[in-house]
């Protein structure tokens, strides 16, 4: 299916013209580039405890860049380890949601009737589970594993999409081009695959990188209550839990990476901004 | 105290930035509009005559640079502010858009929106103002004006809601009105009674009418004079039966031969005009026609033709001299 | 612009099977491709609190005969996209028969609609709007023959799209193009080319002019009328535009609120019609020449087109015809002959010209 250039063209010029966008954009790559890059250069590891550096400061000339934490381990790499885990879980659970959304809505939009009625009053009973309480039968019954968070945050944020995707695919139907189709013989799955979904996926990936912050928010308030990532791997929302019972005495603990969640679910949120600016096709 | 036409604009540009480029919209029109006359601007998308009616009130897009001078009266309207520009619109020149939809408040009812003008404009009282509109109403042929006050605009036809335009745009007795495009989104028998509904009040209130729109056929019907632009530029200006007679510009003549006619008997093709209308933010050196033109010269491409005076009052913007009528000869 | 051109599709003319039900009530007539029977189109709409039903087509006959241009002529809420619409089976027919070479097109389903379709084409108003704005022309012009001829490798589909796009005055380049760099006029040209490509021999053009810069109007309706020509296709000209419909159609007829007014050849219509509301229509459409214009001198209709949720009785046009009488309110018109027309008027001998 040959990509739409012309419209992808016009709308990378449009996003470039976005001056905040384009500065988290870049803001969003150094801070992955360090959080895979730094753990492989930098001498100390997220695991190993050195008990003689307990909860040290930010010092420059001793090799611990930020600091220790509580239990001797180097505060920037933990910390990038932990944006590591929680981009990963941004960006994957999101794509899984995505995924899935996407597949219901433009399915329950387009046929319409009583599988559309069946299908998104599926999703209003799904969205009525609440989640927490759903997580924590899932970690009783499977332990805390890592594929496990990215399951149930996926599992649940598919929802919204769903919901963006159906109302989508409803107007879209009423398009002429949609009408022109139908006379040339396209119909049922065909034309959900080469006519809606291409023309949905601009506001998917407005609502996708709009969702990254709230799934890895998801994640850290998981991570604050006990339920996220297990000890010795840290998540931003664990390395916060960590460091609020040692605000007091050791801020830089909390600091450090509360500032490192923040500026990714900044970044994430003004991309999401310059996107829909870029790809809204209400623009035009 | 000479009795110059009310409306003069000399060299007017209008110019803005946009995706593709800057766009002059329009370009170095001079064009004036005398006491009580009706005036047609004929033109196709990209022509700038819709640019050119909203700048003469003010109303052109915000990041648009106007350039030359509109002289209503004695004022500069381009060096107006916006308080005394209010002061202006509505009251003296006042303005009929295409789509009426779009152009009525659809939570007000139509009572509050045409009182609205003279409660602003003639600071009437509220009882005085209804009066009027109702009186209004009767005029541009709205009938059951009590009932249709209090009506708001969803709930009246496509053609009434022009005719409230109308007589909003007429309750302050303007003494100029701009018409864009007034008919041209309602069906052809309610078209008709729009033409004729103004036709018949410029002749009880002597208010001089500037109709823009793409369709000769209306043009033909109302206008005393017309002025025909492409591209930004006026190409040909002249009096009504004079602009249909005897053309003097291609584009006219090409536009003319190439409608189909009703009254005439069916040729097997229509006389087309070649290429397409100019992309207003790549326009070419000299005459913007030129391109899509039968009688092109080498001249034309290079520089581009002055608007200039043939016989009396009817003027072209071509190099080509001498008569046309190459496509007369085709067109059955 | 004639190699490449493809031929229109293969029925033989000798075959014409009208062995449906419609057959029995149609008077003797030379082989018409479609025949439309009491055809009426019903939506249920929001109204006030509840739904009520609007009748947007009302029993509207007639027949197309093979090589014809037929003009569908209304004002708003006449119908005729409805018409337009209900023969592709885009909306649902409440009632009625198309006849199409012996099959009725209102009750195919599946498979059959599916093979149907590739006989029947529509032009769109908005050619940009009924373009995919995510796909590049070729790909849009591929599609019809993708669906249709699957047997085609690549390449061939190719070389027919390539043929189509020339056969409509277009160059290669613009396969690779996508919606939004077109012109209006290029645009409708590749509307064309979709509907063709695939050989169909019944085009429904849905004011496939309306949209055009008046320079372009006369390119497009050129075109439309020597591919006609050429490719003996049947086409269905559906158009509020008196002077096109003129220009462009054999037989006109005139739609009023969803029900037929009059139909007639393109010359008696404009010459001498019969019917008060065709009158009106050829009086009040524009006349690009100034002396012919106001010589014109008739005053316009009066009125507004009533909504079709609550039409007239008897006659719809009743409420804005000079020339109703008692029984206009009483009795519906029927369609019946009236010297070169057939007319839906009590008084149509009066209406002389």
């Amino acid at each position: 299916m040959s990509g739409a250039q012309g419209f992808w063209g016009q709308a990378l010029r449009r996003l470039r013209r976005q001056r905040m966008a384009m500065a988290a954009g870049l803001l969003l790559s150094l801070i992955m580039l360090a959080c895979l890059l730094l753990p492989l250069l930098s001498p100390y590891d997220y695991f190993t405890p050195h008990f003689e550096l307990l909860s040290r400061g930010p010092m420059l000339a001793g090799g611990h860049i930020l600091g220790t934490d509580p239990l001797g381990r180097d505060l920037l790499v933990r910390v990038m380890w932990g944006c590591r885990i929680s981009l990963a879980v941004g960006i994957a659970a999101s794509l899984v949601s995505v995924l899935i959304g996407v597949t219901w809505g433009a399915t329950a939009g387009y046929v319409g009737g009583p599988t559309d009625a069946l299908m998104m009053r599926a999703v209003d009973i799904l969205y009525s589970v609440p989640f927490v309480p759903f997580v924590i039968v899932l970690t009783v019954l499977f332990g805390r594993e890592l594929w496990l968070i990215f399951l149930a945050i996926g599992a649940v944020s598919w929802l919204d999409i769903a919901r963006i995707v159906r109302g989508e695919t409803l107007s879209l139907k009423q398009r002429e081009f949609i009408e022109a189709a139908r006379v040339s013989g396209e119909r049922g799955a065909a034309m959900i695959a080469r006519h809606i979904v291409p023309n949905l996926i601009g506001i998917v990936i407005i609502y996708a990188t709009l969702a990254i912050p709230t799934v890895i928010l998801f994640e850290a308030f998981l991570s604050f209550l006990g339920l996220g990532v297990q000890s010795p791997l840290a998540s931003l929302g664990s390395l916060v839990a960590d460091g609020t019972s040692e605000m007091q005495s050791h801020p830089h603990l909390l600091i450090v990476p509360a500032a490192f969640l923040a500026a990714i679910i900044y970044c994430f949120n003004y991309l999401g901004d310059g996107l829909r600016d870029a790809l809204d096709p209400r623009d035009r | 105290m000479t009795a110059g036409p009310p409306l003069r604009i000399r060299g007017l540009s209008v110019r803005y930035p946009s995706d593709h480029g800057q766009i002059e919209a329009v370009r170095d029109i001079d064009l004036d509009v005398a006491a009580g006359e009706f005036l047609g601007i004929v033109g196709e998308s990209g022509s700038g005559k819709t640019q050119l009616l909203l700048s003469i009130l003010g109303l052109s897009a915000p990041r648009a640079e106007l350039c030359g001078s509109i002289r209503y009266r004695e004022q500069e309207l381009l060096d107006l502010g916006s308080a005394a520009l209010n002061q202006v619109r509505g009251n003296r020149i006042s303005m009929v858009f295409q789509d009426p939809m779009t152009a009525l408040n659809p939570y007000l009812r139509v009572g509050r929106q045409i009182t609205e003008v003279l409660r602003v404009h003639r600071d009437a009282t509220a009882r005085a103002a209804e009066r009027r509109a109702i009186e209004m109403l009767e005029s541009v042929h709205i009938p059951e004006g009590p009932r249709r006050m209090r009506q708001y605009p969803h709930e009246l036809s496509g053609g009434m809601r022009q005719r409230v335009m109308i007589a909003m745009a007429l309750i302050a007795e303007p003494e100029i009105l701009l018409a864009d495009e007034p008919s041209t989104a309602l069906d052809v028998t309610v078209q008709a009674q729009i033409l004729s509904l103004f036709q018949e009040l410029r002749a009880r209130t002597g208010t001089a009418i500037v109709l823009v729109t793409h369709d000769l056929g209306v043009i033909a019907e109302v206008a005393d004079r017309v002025a025909v632009m492409y591209a930004g530029r006026i190409v040909e200006q002249a009096p009504v039966h004079g602009l249909f007679a005897h053309p003097r510009h291609p584009y006219t003549e090409a536009l003319q031969q190439s409608i189909p006619r009703i009254d005439a008997p069916r040729p097997t093709h229509l006389a087309s005009i070649g290429g397409a209308p100019p992309n207003p933010a790549a326009l070419p050196a000299g005459c913007a026609f030129a391109p899509r033109c039968i009688y092109r010269l080498p001249i034309c491409e290079a520089v581009t033709p002055p608007l200039i005076e043939t016989t009396a009052g009817h003027w072209k913007a071509c190099h080509h001299d001498g008569a046309l009528g190459k496509l007369r000869g085709e067109a059955a | 612009m004639n190699t490449g051109v493809p031929q229109a599709g293969g029925a033989d003319p000798q075959r014409c099977d009208r062995t449906g039900s419609a057959a029995q009530a149609l008077p003797p007539q030379p082989c018409a491709l479609l025949a439309v029977r009491e055809l009426s189109v019903t939506y249920r709409v929001a109204y006030r609190r509840g739904h009520a039903l609007l009748r947007a087509v009302n029993g509207v006959s007639f027949e197309l005969a093979r090589g014809e241009t037929l003009g569908l002529v209304g004002e708003s809420g006449s119908g005729k996209s409805t018409i337009a619409r209900a023969l592709l089976r885009l909306v649902p027919a409440e009632s009625g028969v198309a006849s199409f070479h012996g099959t009725d097109l209102l009750k195919l389903s599946g498979a059959r609609l599916q093979a149907m379709r590739r006989h029947l084409q529509l032009i769109f108003q908005d050619p940009l709007a009924s373009l995919d704005p995510r796909m590049n022309i070729g790909d849009i012009l591929g599609e019809p023959l993708r669906v249709f001829e699957p047997q085609l490798s690549g390449q061939q589909r190719l070389q027919r799209v390539l043929a189509m796009t020339r056969a409509v005055g277009l160059g290669a380049e613009q396969l690779h193009r996508f919606a939004h760099e077109l012109s209006g006029g290029q645009a409708q040209r590749i509307g064309i080319a979709r509907a063709l490509i695939i050989e169909p021999e019944l085009i429904v053009c849905d004011e496939p002019l309306s949209a055009l810069d008046v320079s372009i109007k006369s390119q497009i309706g050129n075109l439309l009328k020597d591919l006609q020509r050429q490719l003996q296709l049947s086409l269905l000209f559906i158009s509020h535009d008196l002077a096109a419909v003129r220009f462009s159609c054999d037989r006109v007829l005139v739609l009023y609120l969803g029900r037929v007014m009059e139909i007639a050849g393109c010359d008696t219509l404009f010459k001498a019609c019969r019917h008060p509301y065709t009158r009106a229509l050829i009086r009040a459409a524009p006349i690009p020449d100034p002396v012919a214009a106001r010589a014109r001198r008739s005053a316009p209709l009066e009125g507004e087109i009533p909504s079709p949720l609550f039409a007239p009785s008897g006659c719809v046009f009743r409420t804005r015809c000079p020339m109703a009488i008692d029984r206009c309110a009483r009795e519906i018109p029927l369609l019946r002959q009236v010297a070169d027309s057939q007319v839906a008027c009590h008084r149509a001998e009066e209406v002389g010209d």
